[in-house]
C-alpha cells in the first residue's frame, strides 16, 4: 500500500505530457514564423522597428529572412504599385507551404490614400491575405498583436494536412 | 544529343550570342539591401561592374498628379509619405512654399517649434542611416544601438503630434499644437546624452577593418561628377562642395543659431560617414540653442491671416465670422493669389525643393517635388562601374536613398 499518491500530471510527477501530433507541430510552427522582409513602403520602416532594439520581435521566434524559400510568413509593408505587383505573386508562389500573409498598414490593405492610376488598391487582388493590419503606419505593437493573433490561427489549423488553398478577394 | 549517363554539361544544341563572358545579374526590387525598392541591372565581367542601370519607379504612387486634385491642406498628409525617415522634413518644405506663395509670416513660436522639429527628424534620419548602413555593413550591433536611440527621439515626437513616423505636425501657417510641458526636459535629457552615444557609434565602426575595407576609398565621387549629377546635402560636401542650403539661403531661425557645416574632400563612403556624425553633432548643437529661443515667445501657434488660414478655434467657437471663415476654408479651400514658387530646403538627404504653380484655384495647377534621393539614385549609373558586388551594398548604403522619395 502506498503511503502517498503521485499525480504524474502535476508539477513534480514524470516528465510526461499528453497531446497531439497536431498540437506539438502547431506549437513550433506558431512559436518559429520566420517573415520575409517585404518593406515597401514607410510601414517597412515600423516593421524594421518591431525587429530591432526595444520591441524585439525575436522574443516570438519571429525572425525576418531575406530569401522567400527561408521564410513563412510575408508582411506586405506598404504600397503596393502595379509595377511591383508581378513581383509579389513571384515571391509569394516561391514561398513553401505552410504560408500566411500579413497585409500591414492601409496601402496594403485597401490602396489607402493612394487611389491612383499607379497603385495597387489592395495586395489581397494579388496574394491571399490571413489577416489585415489596419493604420498608416501601423505601430510596432500593433505588428505585434497581429503577429500574435496569427499564431492563435496556426494553433488552429490541422498541422498533418495541406494547407486548403486560399481564396483572392 | 543528350545521354542520361553523361556527366559533364553539353553545349551541342546551344549557341552563345556573345563571347565576351558578361554576365547580366538583377539586384532588386525587393532586396534586403536595397533601401526600398531599387531594381539595379548590373553587367559584369567576373565580379566588377560594367555598366549599372537604375531602374526606378516602383513605388510610384503618383504623388504630384495626386496634389492636382487636393486642396492645400489636404495635401499635407501626402507629404508625409515622401521621405518617410524624417516626414516634417517634407511637412515644413510643403508650408514653406505655400507661405511664401501667399505671403504669410508665421509666429516666432511655431518657428521655434518648427526648428525643433526639423532637427529632431534630422537626428532621426540620420540614426536611422547608421543603422541601416551598418546592417547592410554586417554590423548587427550598431543597428540596434542607433535604433533604441531612435526610439527615443520618436517618443519625443509622439508626445507631441501622436504620430510615430507619418507626422503632419507642421501646418500651412504654423504649427497645431503647443509642445507639451516635459517636451523640453526630455529632449534636453536625450541631448545631454547623444554625445555618449555617438562616440559609441565611433568606437564600434571607426576602426574598425570590416567597415574600413568596405567603405574607404570605395564610391569615390569627384568635385565635378558631384556638382554634375546634381547631388546635394551629404553627398555633395563629402566631395568637398561647402553648400548647405541653411547657410546660403537661411530659412526659419537658421540665421539665429550657430553651427558649423561639416565638409570634406575625401569623397568616399568613409567621408560621407564621418560627415553623417558630424552632422548629428551639429544638430545637437542647434537644438540646445532653441530650447534657449523658446522661452518668452508669446503665445500664438498659427500666422493671422483670416482669408488663407483658419481663426484659433476658440474664435471658431465664439464669433459667427470667424466659424464661416473657416467652414469655407475648409470646404473648399485656400485660393493663393496666381503665381509660381520653388523653395528650397535643406532635408536629412539633401535638398528638398516645392515648386508651385497656381492659378488662383483652391488646388495646384502643377506641384513639383525636387527631392534629393532622385539624383543620389542617378549618379549610381555612374558611380557604380568599376566597384565589385559588395560595394554595391555599401555605395547604396552611403547615398541613404529613400524610394517614397524617388518615385514620389
Amino acid at each position: 500500500m502506498a503511503q502517498h499518491q503521485v499525480n504524474y500530471l502535476k508539477d513534480g510527477g514524470l516528465p510526461v505530457a499528453l497531446t497531439t501530433i497536431d498540437k506539438v507541430v502547431n506549437w513550433g510552427r506558431s512559436n518559429s514564423i520566420w517573415a520575409l522582409t517585404y518593406g515597401l513602403a514607410c510601414c517597412g520602416i515600423e516593421m524594421m522597428a518591431s525587429g530591432a532594439s526595444r520591441y524585439d520581435f525575436d522574443r516570438f521566434g519571429t525572425i525576418f529572412r531575406a530569401s522567400p524559400r527561408q521564410a513563412e510568413l510575408m508582411v506586405v509593408a506598404g504600397t503596393l504599385t502595379k509595377k511591383h505587383a508581378e513581383f509579389i505573386r513571384r515571391l509569394y508562389d516561391q514561398m513553401t507551404e505552410p504560408k500566411w500573409v500579413i497585409s500591414m498598414g492601409s496601402c496594403a490593405n485597401t490602396g489607402g490614400m493612394f487611389n491612383t492610376y499607379a497603385t495597387v488598391q489592395g495586395v489581397d487582388r494579388v496574394i491571399p491575405v490571413d489577416l489585415y493590419l489596419p493604420g498608416c503606419a501601423p505601430r510596432p505593437e500593433t505588428l505585434q498583436y497581429a503577429v500574435m493573433m496569427l499564431q492563435q490561427k496556426i494553433r488552429k489549423e490541422s498541422a498533418s494536412r495541406a494547407q486548403k488553398p486560399k481564396r483572392l478577394m | 544529343m543528350q545521354q542520361s549517363n553523361r556527366l559533364r554539361p553539353f553545349f551541342e544544341n546551344i549557341t552563345f550570342d556573345r563571347e565576351d563572358n558578361e554576365l547580366v545579374l538583377n539586384f532588386g526590387p525587393q532586396h534586403p539591401s536595397a533601401h526600398g525598392q531599387l531594381r539595379l541591372m548590373l553587367h559584369l565581367q567576373q565580379e566588377q561592374i560594367t555598366k549599372a542601370h537604375p531602374d526606378i519607379g516602383y513605388l510610384h504612387r503618383g504623388m504630384e498628379k495626386m496634389a492636382e486634385n487636393m486642396i492645400y491642406n489636404e495635401f499635407m498628409p501626402t507629404t508625409d509619405r515622401m521621405d518617410y525617415i524624417a516626414s516634417s522634413s517634407n511637412n515644413y518644405g510643403f508650408a514653406l512654399a505655400v507661405e511664401k506663395l501667399i505671403g504669410l509670416d508665421v509666429p516666432r513660436r511655431a518657428k521655434v517649434i518648427r526648428m525643433l522639429l526639423l532637427e529632431v527628424n534630422r537626428l532621426m534620419s540620420h540614426l536611422f542611416w547608421l543603422a541601416t548602413t551598418a546592417l547592410d555593413i554586417g554590423a548587427m550591433t550598431v543597428f540596434l544601438y542607433a535604433f533604441r536611440e531612435r526610439e527615443y527621439l520618436m517618443d519625443l515626437v509622439e508626445d507631441y503630434c501622436g504620430a510615430r513616423l507619418t507626422h503632419a505636425a507642421i501646418r500651412i501657417g504654423g504649427v497645431p499644437l503647443d509642445l507639451p510641458d516635459n517636451f523640453m526636459a526630455d529632449l534636453r535629457k536625450f541631448l545631454d546624452k547623444l554625445p555618449e552615444n555617438i562616440k559609441d557609434y565611433e568606437d564600434l565602426l571607426d576602426k574598425n577593418r570590416v567597415w574600413l575595407m568596405r567603405m574607404e576609398n570605395v564610391g569615390v565621387i569627384s568635385k565635378e561628377m558631384a556638382l554634375s549629377w546634381g547631388c546635394s546635402g551629404i553627398m555633395l560636401r563629402a566631395s568637398g562642395v561647402e553648400w548647405d542650403i541653411r547657410k546660403e539661403e537661411p530659412y526659419e531661425l537658421y540665421d539665429e543659431v550657430e553651427f558649423n557645416v561639416p565638409v570634406s574632400d575625401k569623397g568616399d563612403n568613409y567621408a560621407r560617414y564621418k560627415l553623417y556624425m558630424a552632422e548629428m553633432r551639429e544638430s545637437a548643437k542647434i537644438l540646445y540653442q532653441v530650447i534657449d529661443m523658446y522661452e518668452g515667445t508669446s503665445t500664438e501657434l498659427m500666422a493671422h491671416a483670416p482669408q488663407y488660414i483658419s481663426a484659433p478655434k476658440l474664435d471658431i467657437m465664439t464669433q459667427n465670422y470667424a466659424l464661416m471663415q473657416h467652414f469655407v476654408l475648409v470646404t473648399q479651400g485656400m485660393r493663393p493669389p496666381v503665381g509660381e514658387v520653388y523653395i528650397p530646403t535643406e532635408s536629412p538627404k539633401g535638398e528638398l525643393g516645392y515648386y508651385i504653380n497656381s492659378q488662383g484655384g483652391p488646388y495646384p495647377y502643377r506641384l513639383k517635388l525636387r527631392a534629393p534621393s532622385f539624383w543620389h539614385t542617378g549618379i549610381l549609373t555612374d558611380l557604380l562601374p568599376g566597384h565589385y558586388i559588395p560595394d554595391v551594398v555599401s555605395i547604396i548604403g552611403t547615398t541613404n536613398i529613400v524610394f517614397g522619395e524617388v518615385d514620389r
